[in-house]
């Protein structure tokens, strides 16, 4: 073993990587999408006015984010054929994804509510508006704003777990490279490749997502120009 | 087989598994911590190059994935001529990781102290060190526990990662369980309940613990 960077068998690997580097985006976004919809659920189920629900809620809630997301695919992989459901990896590791990352995003959406002033509430029910209208017209176009960083950090959080995937099968960017540095033996440079597309991606992210938040507090008369 | 048998068979592995996966979270814990400390207030330093370095630490360790760090620090290291042990492997890539994370709750910790204190400090004709160590260091702990809270919970949650570079924690027990039983529902089951409890029961309390010595500290209370 030596610890030289070879150059041809990097650029030998980096098309195949950078294929590889397509499934994990999909997969982030795909997990993504079912975990903004399942968020949703989970609001749902802590907004209702029945107590009970709520409880149980919270307590679903609480055990997911509080164990690992690793142990959870497992769970899912594993467990549900023991009860007749067979499901594809992909499947699998997107539910799982899906479920868990819908608790911290369920969170996002339940801070972004009562971001917005109780006033505007108030105000409504003078109006005499709606329920429904006053979500519609009034507090989820205020509530959007405030959810956008929070709901931005946990795209690039998912982008970032999206390796975990690679222990029950999915052919993503992280499986990719153990699977060409079992062929060649050599772990260097897919690994490293791996590192630096996930840099690649995630730092742009991030740095857009600032700037968003950053417009955000700026329209919302949180920060002012001279301050930024 | 009842799950009390599968208990009375393979629980003792599993706590076996556990106190691996406690020492984890202890060193792993100690390491993020001292590192939080260090780049977050190097962050903050003047110093272009001071303050670069623990950019480009906390943009590269918050950019890359935990899984890749660790895979990194143990396969390919040892081609580097650094061989480590898969635990300690594993506590260094967590460490390092929350480590960057850790920094920038520390970075706005210290912005978050108030003005006045800065000012006062100022006015005292205090050294930027003694100013550092006797006045803004202290208050910044009630403000950057609670964050430091959520961070640990995560820290627990990823040490699950480390059965991946074959270190012998609850994880690893627990898919070892699994392929010579295949009793998943139970093997993953226990393991997942484990956590939870480790989490709710134990962690969370002694953070919110040491929060409210935290505020008193500094002669806030809270609820």
């Amino acid at each position: 073993m030596n610890a030289e960077w070879r150059w041809d068998f990097a650029i030998e690997i980096l098309p195949q990587m950078l294929l590889a580097t397509l499934n994990t985006i999909l997969a982030a976004g795909i997990g993504y999408a079912i975990a903004a919809i399942v968020g949703l659920l989970f609001l749902l189920g802590q907004r209702t006015p029945i107590k009970i629900v709520n409880i149980i809620n919270r307590e679903i809630v609480e055990f997911i984010r509080s164990t690992p997301l690793l142990i959870q695919l497992f769970f899912v992989y594993f467990v549900l054929p023991q009860f007749g459901i067979t499901l594809s990896a992909w499947v699998c590791g997107m539910i799982t994804i899906g479920l868990h990352f819908g608790t911290y995003l369920s969170e996002v959406y339940r801070g972004a509510l009562e971001g917005v002033p109780k006033t505007q509430w108030e105000a409504c029910r003078a109006l005499n508006f709606s329920t429904f209208y006053t979500y519609r017209k009034i507090v989820l176009p205020q509530a959007f704003p405030i959810a956008i960083p929070g709901m931005g950090n946990y795209l690039v959080g998912i982008f970032k777990d999206t390796p975990l995937l690679s222990t029950i099968g999915v052919a993503e960017l992280f499986h990719a490279a153990t699977a060409v540095g079992g062929y060649h033996y050599r772990y260097l440079e897919p690994y490293t490749i791996v590192g630096l597309i996930f840099l690649m991606l995630s730092i742009p992210a991030a740095i857009w997502i600032r700037k968003i938040e950053k417009n955000v507090n700026l329209a919302q008369g949180k920060i002012k120009k001279e301050q930024l | 087989m009842s799950y009390f048998a599968f208990l009375t068979e393979h629980g003792p592995t599993m706590l076996l598994g556990t106190v691996t996966t406690i020492k984890v979270l202890i060193c792993a814990t100690i390491l993020y911590v001292i590192i939080s400390l260090i780049f977050g207030l190097m962050r903050l330093s003047k110093n272009p190059i001071i303050q670069g370095t623990a950019t480009v630490y906390i943009e590269f360790f918050r950019g890359t994935s935990l899984l890749v760090q660790l895979f990194w620090f143990y396969y390919v290291l040892p081609f580097f001529g650094l061989t480590l042990e898969a635990f300690t492997a594993g506590v260094v890539a967590i460490g390092m990781n929350f480590g960057a994370y850790g920094a920038e709750i520390v970075r706005g910790g210290v912005l978050a102290v108030p003005k006045g204190q800065w000012e006062g400090a100022f006015a005292l004709n205090f050294t930027p060190a003694k100013r550092m160590r006797k006045i803004i260091i202290p208050q910044i702990f009630p403000i950057i526990l609670p964050p430091a809270a959520n961070l640990t919970v995560e820290l627990l949650k990823a040490t699950a990662l480390v059965a991946l570079v074959t270190v012998v924690d609850l994880t690893f027990e627990a898919k070892q369980i699994n392929s010579i039983t295949w009793l998943s529902a139970q093997c993953f089951g226990t393991a997942l309940l484990i956590y939870y409890i480790i989490s709710r029961f134990f962690l969370v309390p002694f953070l919110r613990w040491l929060e409210v010595l935290a505020a008193r500290k500094v002669g806030k209370e809270i609820k």
